[in-house]
């Protein structure tokens, strides 16, 4: 089938939609889509009131650059976790607390396109300790920790550009890795775009991860030509210690893509050998070159997080390292890179090919051994394509992009064009069953099923468009997921949920996993940031020249301070406010009328900090945003702002006037 | 056999002594907002919670109502109480030593009677708590009282209270009994 004709297929199923969706009253009902499922999935769903659910989701939000948490097999949305976008909610990146976490060496990049959330894993398993995510247009990686479910650390990747291929960890988290989906100059310079053959590189990145505190840390990027690293995932059993990433666009083109990138027969996938990796580094075989990239922490104990500009990295070259990476051939520009539990198996999900290959890791080996090289670009031989395959699935469906397992032994693929996804048996390649998807899904997710220990009860697509799967709202409308039973011989479509931003991959995991670890407050005498109140007679107020720190408490139901004179005009204002709560949920918020900032909304335990530069002389309300307590249309306060150059003193006061 | 009741009578000393590592008494508040309840334990030195955080979380509620704060260490009886288990463990070790029936039946009418003086002055406490309201309290319900029940079960508002003794005190109970039993088996071999 040429190209042509695949890219007319998603025209004319629009085409069929639009025909579908303007024959049908959208207020009284939807397209068909789905209604044939069973009248007992909706008891399948069904979690009572007061109960918890038996997963945890985590849906990337994509361009929305946040984590979206949901409870399965309810569907119910948990919470959104700010990862690499300002959250006005939760102050994230507008209190002085959290801008850092959005530094970079740009300064401060307050929105990303997060993409593929990975859990960490504790021999192959997932371990409920952290989730990780990439920012793909700013080249970074972030890590949540779940036990507070709020960002603990980003770190920025340099010599990248739009990190896509990421982060997908090791069976052990000993690393998570970044790719390159555009090849950028290498260093990055200013050079005729024309010139990308010659000038462009594309960069892999193994960053590794502390296995006590999770930090990370770039342990060296790996120099490949200048294709199109597009999807990763790591070796698991007996390929552990390799890590695959496809690519696209290995004809190296720097413009209209959808044509020029589209013409080799077979991309690559590159197999990276990070434990020979290991092997160079200490061998000292690497280049430490210059680069500039942001390292950004939370503590949870100074509640504040630090960002730390990085000055080099450590690169190894291919030409130099022997067995370092090879190319595995796989046909038209294979799109996610996905290894069974046992290892064996690398499936490459050929976008524009009607067939889907599957690698054997094996095999790999075995051609590694015999020297079975078609040619060597850049010092990388290229593996002889009939030497590496495993399997083929013969014509499954239309565009195949992503393949996740149940641990029994089948694979699910999810195919675009065609709208579906495909459960075929790994090793006999036939297709058992397939269900459409509402429509055109991108990622799909079982719980572990990217790991060796997938728990296969469930699988959710996550579409790339809704159209009539909701009530409409307007242009923008929200994506849609739908969850499957995947327990039986047949998948069965049980629930349709709406989503937040745009969800690429997703990670699930038994909540069993997570629950026991999870943080209900900061236990008020362990936090050290450096301006908490401890206690209500800790409060003050401070001025050093035109700065006003202002140390204030909060408890059901007041502020203390709660009268404030003495604040001039073109003051900067530091409200630095301690929860002094010791109870789950409770949090106090602090807003002040005219400040061009967000709220803040601080934990029990925890001390957040809002600036203020207040504009015009007067006095100024602020409240509580959270509603507390019975009395929290109560938890209120003044501050006094005088002109410039008045001489009011600097007083403050809880429970009596301020006597002048 | 010969020495089983001065064996139990070191057991109910022990039994006794407990109370320096197990809470007295938990009064449990249950309220629709803490489904799992708010815990407040009585030791006989200090006044706490099953987490740090529980007797600011009651004093954040009671002073809706314009109860006073419970300060631990105002509270006088919570620094002499560990002297008076203590010279009670002593005289309990003299009667065993003693080993009489009559050594037996006193230590025991004699702890019988402090835990009755005990008990009426946590009445006396509870009283003072739920009576002695301020008047500038936010939340004034008309003849409303909230003393605590001083054993069982009792509504208070939108919480319902229970008041039962905790491990430690459920001990000291068997303490008591112990040194019953001993004094009985030794009456009945003289
Ligand atoms: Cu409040």
């Amino acid at each position: 089938m040429n190209r042509l004709t695949l890219y007319s297929i998603p025209i004319l199923l629009t085409a069929f939609l639009v025909l579908v969706t303007n024959g049908c009253n959208t207020t009284g009902g939807p397209g068909a889509g789905g209604l044939v499922t069973n009248a007992g999935a909706a008891e399948e769903v069904y979690v009572a009131p007061g109960q918890y659910d038996e997963f945890y989701a985590f849906l990337s939000g994509g361009f929305s650059g946040q984590i979206s948490v949901y409870g399965l097999p309810s569907g119910r949305l948990l919470k959104v976790i700010p990862v690499f976008s300002v959250d006005a909610e939760k102050a994230y990146g507008f209190n002085e607390e959290t801008k850092p976490m959005l530094n970079t060496s740009y300064g401060f990049v307050p929105w990303d396109d997060a993409h593929h959330p990975e859990l960490s894993q504790t021999n192959g398993q997932t371990d409920g300790r952290w989730i990780f995510i990439n920012g793909n247009n700013t080249p970074r990686i972030a890590r949540v920790d779940l036990s507070t479910f709020e960002t603990a650390e980003i770190i920025e990747i340099p010599n990248s550009g739009g990190n896509h291929s990421s982060p997908f960890t090791t069976e052990n988290t000993e690393y998570v890795v970044a790719g390159t989906r555009f090849g950028v100059p290498y260093p990055q310079n200013d050079v005729a775009i024309s010139s990308y053959a010659e000038n462009f590189k594309g960069m892999l990145t193994f960053i590794q991860v502390n296995p006590e505190s999770g930090q990370m840390e770039i342990a060296f990027q790996v120099l490949l030509p200048a294709f199109d690293y597009d999807l990763a995932h790591s070796g698991k059993g007996k390929s552990h210690g390799w890590t695959f990433f496809t690519s696209y666009n290995t004809e190296q083109k720097n413009t209209l893509l959808e044509v020029n990138a589209s013409q080799n027969d077979k991309d690559f996938i590159a197999a990276v050998n990070w434990k020979k990796a290991e092997e160079y580094i200490a061998q000292g075989k690497f280049k430490e070159i210059p680069a500039r990239y942001a390292h950004n922490v939370y503590s949870d104990e100074t509640h504040q997080a630090t960002s730390t500009m990085e000055e080099k990295v450590k690169v190894l070259l291919p030409e130099e390292c022997p067995g370092l990476v090879y190319f595995l051939p796989t046909p038209k520009s294979p799109h996610g890179v996905d290894v069974d539990p046992s290892g064996e198996y690398i499936v490459g999900n050929g976008k524009l090919s009607a067939d889907l290959t599957v690698h054997s890791f094996s095999k790999m080996l075995t051609a590694i051994e015999n020297q079975s090289f078609e040619t060597t670009i850049s010092g990388i031989p290229v593996l002889k394509y009939e030497e590496v395959v495993g399997g083929v699935v013969k014509e499954p469906g239309l565009g195949p992009l992503h393949t996740e397992f149940d641990g029994n032994g089948n694979a699910y693929t999810t195919f675009f064009i065609s709208s579906e996804i495909v459960k075929w048996k790994v090793g006999t390649w036939e297709v058992l069953d397939r269900v459409p998807c509402y429509y055109s899904v991108g990622h799909l997710m079982i719980p572990g099923g990217d790991s060796q220990h997938p728990q296969g009860k469930y699988m959710v697509a996550m579409n790339k468009i809704t159209k009539d799967r909701y009530l409409p709202t307007g242009p923008e409308l929200n994506q849609s997921a739908q969850l499957y039973d995947i327990s039986g011989d047949k998948m069965r479509l049980l629930l349709d949920f709406p989503t937040v931003g745009e969800p690429h991959y997703a990670q699930g995991i038994s909540a069993d996993r997570v629950v026991p670890r999870v943080v209900k407050f900061y236990p008020i005498e362990e936090n050290k940031h450096p301006y908490a109140a401890l206690g209500e007679k800790q409060t003050k107020v401070e001025r050093q020249g035109n700065q006003v720190h202002v140390y204030m408490t909060t408890i059901r139901s007041h502020f203390a301070p709660d009268n404030i004179e003495g604040i001039k005009v073109g003051d900067k204002v530091f409200f630095h406010v301690t929860n002094l709560e010791q109870d789950w949920d409770v949090p106090h918020g602090f807003a002040v009328m005219g400040n061009d900032n967000s709220e803040i909304l601080i934990m029990p335990g925890q001390t957040e900090t809002s600036v203020w530069e207040p504009k015009r002389p007067g006095v100024y309300p602020f409240y509580c945003t959270d509603f507390c307590s019975a009395l929290h249309q109560e938890m209120q306060g003044y501050i006094r702002i005088s002109p410039a150059n008045s001489n009011t003193p600097l007083k403050w006061s809880l429970g009596e006037d301020i006597v002048q | 056999m010969k020495r089983l009741p001065q064996l139990l009578m070191a057991l109910s000393i022990i039994a006794l002594l407990s109370l320096f590592k197990l809470p007295l008494w938990r009064i449990k508040l249950i309220a629709p907002q803490y489904p799992t309840g708010v815990n407040m334990d009585i030791w006989i030195n200090k006044i706490g919670g099953d987490n740090p955080g529980t007797l600011q979380n009651i004093n954040i509620l009671n002073h809706y109502v314009g109860m006073k704060m419970i300060e631990p260490d105002s509270i006088p009886e919570l620094h002499y109480f560990p002297y008076i288990i203590l010279a009670l463990a002593g005289l309990g070790l003299l009667a065993l030593l003693i080993n009489k029936p009559w050594a037996y039946i006193s230590w025991a009418v004699l702890v019988i009677l402090l835990a009755a003086v005990g008990i009426y002055d946590f009445y006396l406490w509870e009283y003072d708590y739920g009576h002695n309201l301020s008047p500038t309290a936010p939340i004034k319900v008309p003849g409303a009282t909230y003393q605590p029940p001083l054993f069982g079960k009792k509504t208070i508002l939108n919480f319902t209270a229970y008041s039962y003794p905790h491990r430690g005190g459920i001990l000291a109970g068997i303490s008591i009994l112990l040194a019953f039993v001993a004094y009985w088996l030794k009456k009945k071999k003289a």
